[in-house]
């Protein structure tokens, strides 16, 4: 993993979801800002995924479990995807709250996933 | 289905994917270092699961059975949590349920009681025998049980 990169993600996953929160509490469907805000954390994911395949063969090799972190990864690609569907079909505010939730539950993910990938934390 | 039910709902959903994604891959790599712990691991995921389809489901039924699911996540919390502390070498730290959650946010711990709690709040049956006149917090879960069900129709 790229340094910078990962809090980059961090700091955006968390932002959107107060972006989220506030939309929330002006209580708005999910709209263009909420969603843009989701489909830019999993832009960002979408690049750590590459930046993850791509990084072993520049010699920035993974110190701790690769499969795990590729779970987890796999598992954060699919949740914002997940949430523009529910976002899409249920067009009430708690679409947008639920967007947040996301975005946030996103943002540890990525945090996790520098510690499996550095193989320190728990 | 209420705002909070929804909210609820996408929060089981999450916790579902990550607990039963963990606990695929400690089966699959090293499910010699703790093969109860894991299994536990793999359950607790399901379980998680069958909570979240049954809580959005609607009727009598699925209610029963988000009950059970969910009275039984916070049995395991409350025992694997205890268990991990007194025996750590039989339940390691790396559990959804170890250390009461502690790993996810003690999530585990607080998700259950919410859900117990809202399961009773918008329990239709439990409207019906509460005193005529009192505290006006009841009209709500009839009006979103309605909303609930129509939702389930279309």
């Amino acid at each position: 993993m790229i340094e910078w990169l990962t809090w980059a993600q961090v700091v955006v996953g968390l932002a959107a979801g107060v972006l989220c929160v506030a939309f929330f509490c002006a209580q708005r469907a999910p709209n263009d800002y909420t969603l843009g805000a989701i489909a830019l954390v999993e832009l960002l994911l979408v690049v750590q995924a590459v930046t993850a395949i791509v990084a072993p063969f520049v010699g920035n090799s993974p110190s701790g479990d690769g499969l795990e972190f590729a779970l987890y990864l796999i598992t954060a690609l699919l949740l914002p995807v997940l949430a523009v569907v529910w976002a899409l079909s249920d067009r009430t505010r708690w679409s947008t709250l639920i967007l947040a939730v996301v975005a946030w539950a996103v943002a540890i993910m990525v945090f996790r996933m520098d510690q499996i990938w550095t193989g320190s934390g728990l | 289905m209420s705002g909070l039910g929804r909210l609820l709902v996408a929060i089981y959903g999450i916790l579902a994917l990550a607990a039963t994604v963990r606990s695929l891959y400690q089966i699959l790599s090293r499910f010699n270092e703790a093969p109860v712990a894991y299994l536990l691991s793999g359950l607790a995921g399901a379980v998680y699961i069958v909570a979240t389809i049954a809580l959005i489901r609607q009727g009598p039924w699925w209610r029963r059975v988000a009950g059970a699911a969910i009275l039984f996540e916070l049995l395991g919390v409350l025992v694997v949590g205890t268990l991990s502390i007194t025996l750590g070498d039989l339940f390691p730290h790396d559990t959804v349920w170890s250390v009461y959650g502690r790993g996810y946010g003690f999530i585990p711990l607080l998700l259950p009681i919410a859900g117990l709690v809202w399961l009773w709040r918008s329990d239709p049956t439990r409207v019906r025998s509460e005193p005529i006149g009192s505290e006006p917090i009841r009209s709500e879960p009839i009006r979103s049980e309605a909303a609930g069900s129509s939702e389930a129709e279309k």
